[in-house]
């Protein structure tokens, strides 16, 4: 369904090598990043401020060379773009203003799965006038994705536990980095495939092997404060657990790949762990 | 026995003497009628007596702390707040707080007093009844009660009979008297002369910024007070029916 | 009178047993209560002691707290809607404790949590007492409540949004509706010697509110401290509201439905209203806990949507009665 909505768009807005876009100004955290992995020298003009975020963002470094902008309409109007790219949680109002100023704006949907990385990949490729970088991209990450899905028979179950008590199910791009790394979800077997808050006590009752919670962002909140209850941190304390780098999970882009090696090691010792 | 003592006693509010220099002793036996034109400071006199208004002077009421204080005097305000719809009987009891240590019940000696009060203003057939549904003259008698619960040698009411109708006004007076007559004190402001007259055993007459004239009410109701002061002349007569007061017209 | 209380007490037990046996994992009552005493090994005696304990425990607490204040506040104001929700103290305790988590006082020292939120209830009713005072009508009290209330909500809002922190702005709903969900033995810890301090404050203030229904002439008359016992108050209600507040967010509406519900019970006595509306409050607070998740177990519905449910109907009549003394 989103792939769909992928092509849809990409066939009604075809562009040619020799019209690529000289001015391209990106206002959301995805696109940010696979607007730098793909743009030509110079084609890219501005990034959002999250780019530059090291807890969201995997290119923070490649980012600080850009003009930052903070994806009002305004601010991204005098950069002069001839092409924006923004994420469907973008502010519709600005969106639609940069549209009623003749500016093209391109819209990209959140990843939900790994195909949908590929195909993002090459959608982005064709925007920026560079459809072969993309294409490239995108076999590279399909080849290096099956590389580490090596078949397994077992699955230990982990849980994904965020702050406010939130976790997320299969039909999420998370999930999806779970299944990849050879672990099963909880979240499935609570009835969860989107994203939405598991009472602790759900948690705790589903009693997961493997506790994996996001890290902590800097600035004290309440919502955080859940991942030091007692009850986690005994859950925590009794099996395999980590933190992992929200900003290799966030986005769909090959990043993903890095999020899926990481937890190689947690698998390993999850299964150890049941012998 | 002095119950209460006012040396030189002087309030002002805002810049603006209420009155000054008033010199008075209350000793038990006297009902003492508090009489003056509107805005004399009978009000302020008598707060200021209790240590409720800041007063330069002294009163003797003021030797005592507050709790031993509570003991010694009782008070009736002249706005008669009920702020929640509490029953006759608890409202009336509300007079025996002083008497109960923190947290205590009424005792049997605290319930007879509160009878006492009600049967005094007679309230007897009132007593389930919720206080804020009473009428203005009723809800008077109630608080009126309260203040006899609390059993202190010296009352002292604002007003106690503005709003009650005429047998309420004579037998509340009564009720005063008789007090004074077992051996306490009531002070009671009054803009009814003829009752002052008749009932009280002395009067004091606020007005020109201080007390004017101070004694029984025949010394006190002169003529020239009573032109000077109120600026109305009056009937005054000893009858066989007892002293019979009745304000004429208004002068000058 | 004593029927009352041992109807209430019974209902409190009643309902804390039910609230340790609801919650969306289905755990039988026998092997849950079972687990809660003898503790053992596995996910049931983690469930029963570190999660359904606490919020059962901070249910009873921070109910009587708002059941309490409210019924002293409401005593000394001589005013049926004075109620920390609306007059802006709960929201004030919230804007202490946001700041306190958002500048990391509360990571530094745990206790710098409900204090701030303390400091936070303190200033909010002393606000009100000084705008609506005992003489103040209850047109002054909404107001300044109104002012209060809003004052402390942009505040909050604003802590929130200046916060680097992605979840923060989240957290605005939390701070203005309250929820027990997923607290620990740690937050009753935290509030519970606040919350004491706070009772042991209010509760002896019965007999002056008695004699304050005669007006503060009358009761100053009868031995009452009125300066005293403001100030008791004001502590007193600070401490209680600040520390339910700080773990629980804002909870509107017990402090008016409880004493207004047991008013006539208790013969309108301020002095009984005070304990019967601290037990009330219990009730209230662990009844309307147990709604959230039989109503929707699946959702993190806040606490503070239902008592508002609840009360701002009852607000409203409340209102419109006393609409007479409203210019």
């Amino acid at each position: 369904m989103v792939a769909a909505g992928l092509a849809l768009a990409a066939s009604t807005a075809p562009v040619r090598a020799d019209e690529a876009p000289r001015r391209v100004v990106s206002m959301n955290l995805c696109t940010d990043q696979l607007a730098m992995m793909l743009a030509g020298e110079g084609q890219l003009v501005s990034v959002s401020n999250l780019a530059v975020d090291p807890r969201a963002s995997a290119m923070v470094d490649q980012a600080r060379s850009y003009t930052i902008n903070h994806a009002r309409a305004e601010e991204v109007h005098a950069l002069r773009p001839d092409l924006v790219l923004a994420g469907r949680h973008s502010s519709r109002a600005s969106v639609a203003m940069l549209r009623r100023l003749g500016i093209r704006v391109e819209v990209f949907a959140a990843a939900r799965s790994m195909e949908d990385i590929g195909a993002v990949l090459e959608r982005m490729g064709r925007l920026l006038g560079r459809a072969d970088a993309g294409a490239l991209a995108a076999a590279r990450f399909e080849a290096r994705l099956a590389e580490l899905r090596a078949t397994v028979r077992q699955r230990p179950e982990a849980a994904l536990y965020y702050a406010n008590g939130y976790t997320v199910g299969d039909k999420t791009l998370a999930g999806q980095i779970l299944l990849a790394a050879g672990f099963s979800n909880t979240a499935t077997r609570a009835g969860i495939s989107g994203g939405q808050v598991m009472a602790l006590e759900q948690l705790v009752m589903h009693a997961p092997e493997v506790l994996i919670s996001g890290t902590s962002y800097s600035g004290e909140t309440r919502s955080e404060a859940i991942l030091d209850h007692p009850a986690v941190e005994i859950l925590r304390r009794t099996r395999p657990s980590a933190n992992v780098h929200d900003r290799d999970w966030i986005c769909g882009t090959p990043y993903v790949l890095r999020a899926v090696h990481d937890l190689g090691g947690l698998r390993r010792k999850a299964l150890e762990g049941a012998r | 026995m002095t119950l209460l003592a006012l040396d030189d006693l002087s309030v002002s509010l805002r810049g603006r003497d209420i009155f000054t220099g008033v010199n008075a002793r209350v000793e038990a036996g006297e009902f003492v009628g508090l009489i003056g034109p509107n805005g004399a400071g009978k009000t302020t006199l008598m707060r200021a007596a209790l240590g409720l208004v800041a007063a330069r002077g002294h009163s003797s009421l003021l030797d005592h702390g507050a709790a031993e204080r509570a003991r010694l005097v009782a008070w009736m305000p002249q706005a008669r707040d009920i702020a929640w719809p509490v029953s006759v009987e608890a409202l009336v009891a509300l007079g025996r707080v002083p008497h109960l240590p923190v947290g205590r019940p009424l005792s049997a000696r605290d319930q007879a007093h509160v009878d006492a009060a009600l049967s005094a203003m007679g309230l007897d057939d009132m007593r389930r009844r919720t206080a804020t549904r009473l009428s203005g003259g009723e809800q008077a008698r109630v608080l009126i009660a309260r203040a006899l619960a609390q059993d202190t040698p010296l009352l002292m009411a604002d007003e106690p009979i503005a709003g009650l109708d005429p047998a309420n006004q004579i037998s509340t007076m009564q009720v005063f008297a008789g007090l004074a007559a077992e051996g306490r004190a009531v002070i009671a402001s009054l803009h009814d002369l003829g009752l002052a007259a008749r009932h009280c055993t002395r009067l004091m007459l606020m007005g020109e910024g201080g007390l004017v004239a101070d004694g029984p009410p025949g010394d006190v109701l002169t003529p020239d007070n009573l032109a000077r002061v109120f600026h109305v002349n009056a009937w005054f007569e000893r009858t066989p029916h007892g002293p019979v007061f009745q304000p004429l017209e208004v002068i000058g | 009178m004593m029927r009352l209380f041992v109807t209430l007490a019974a209902l409190v037990a009643a309902l804390f047993i039910a609230s340790l046996l609801v919650g969306p994992a289905r755990i039988g009552a026998v092997e849950g209560l079972r687990a809660l005493v003898m503790g053992g090994d596995g996910p049931v005696p983690l469930v029963m002691r570190e999660i359904r304990l606490p919020r059962a425990l901070l249910a009873v607490m921070i109910g009587l707290s708002l059941g309490l204040s409210g019924a002293a506040m409401q005593g000394y104001l001589r005013n049926p809607l004075a109620e920390p929700g609306l007059i802006g103290v709960s929201g004030s305790a919230a804007l202490g404790a946001v700041l306190a988590i958002h500048t990391g006082l509360s990571a530094a020292w745990a206790f710098g949590l409900p204090l701030a939120a303390l400091a936070g209830a303190l200033a909010g009713v002393m606000l009100v007492i000084a705008l609506a005072g005992p003489r103040g009508s209850s047109l002054t009290l909404i107001l300044a409540g109104i002012a209060i209330s809003s004052m402390a909500a942009a505040l909050t809002s604003l802590v929130l949004n200046l916060s680097s922190n992605p979840f923060a702005a989240n957290e605005i709903v939390f701070w203005m509706m309250g929820s027990l969900a997923d607290r620990s033995i740690s937050h009753v810890g935290l509030a519970l010697p606040l919350m004491l301090a706070g009772w042991v404050l209010l509760l002896p203030l019965g007999r002056g509110l008695d004699a304050l229904t005669l007006g503060e002439d009358a009761a100053a008359s009868m031995g009452v401290r009125l300066s005293r016992m403001r100030l008791v108050l004001v502590i007193g209600t600070a401490c209680v509201v600040g520390a339910a507040t700080a773990v629980a967010g804002a909870i509107g509406f017990v402090g008016l439905v409880v004493p207004h519900i047991l008013r006539p019970l208790v013969g309108a006595r301020p002095s009984r209203l005070l304990w019967a509306s601290g037990l009330g409050g219990a009730v209230m607070v662990l009844a309307a806990d147990l709604a959230v998740r039989l109503i929707l177990p699946e959702r993190d519905l806040k606490l503070g949507v239902l008592t508002a449910l609840v009360g701002a109907p009852l607000f409203l009549h409340l209102i419109y009665k006393t609409r007479r003394e409203l210019p």
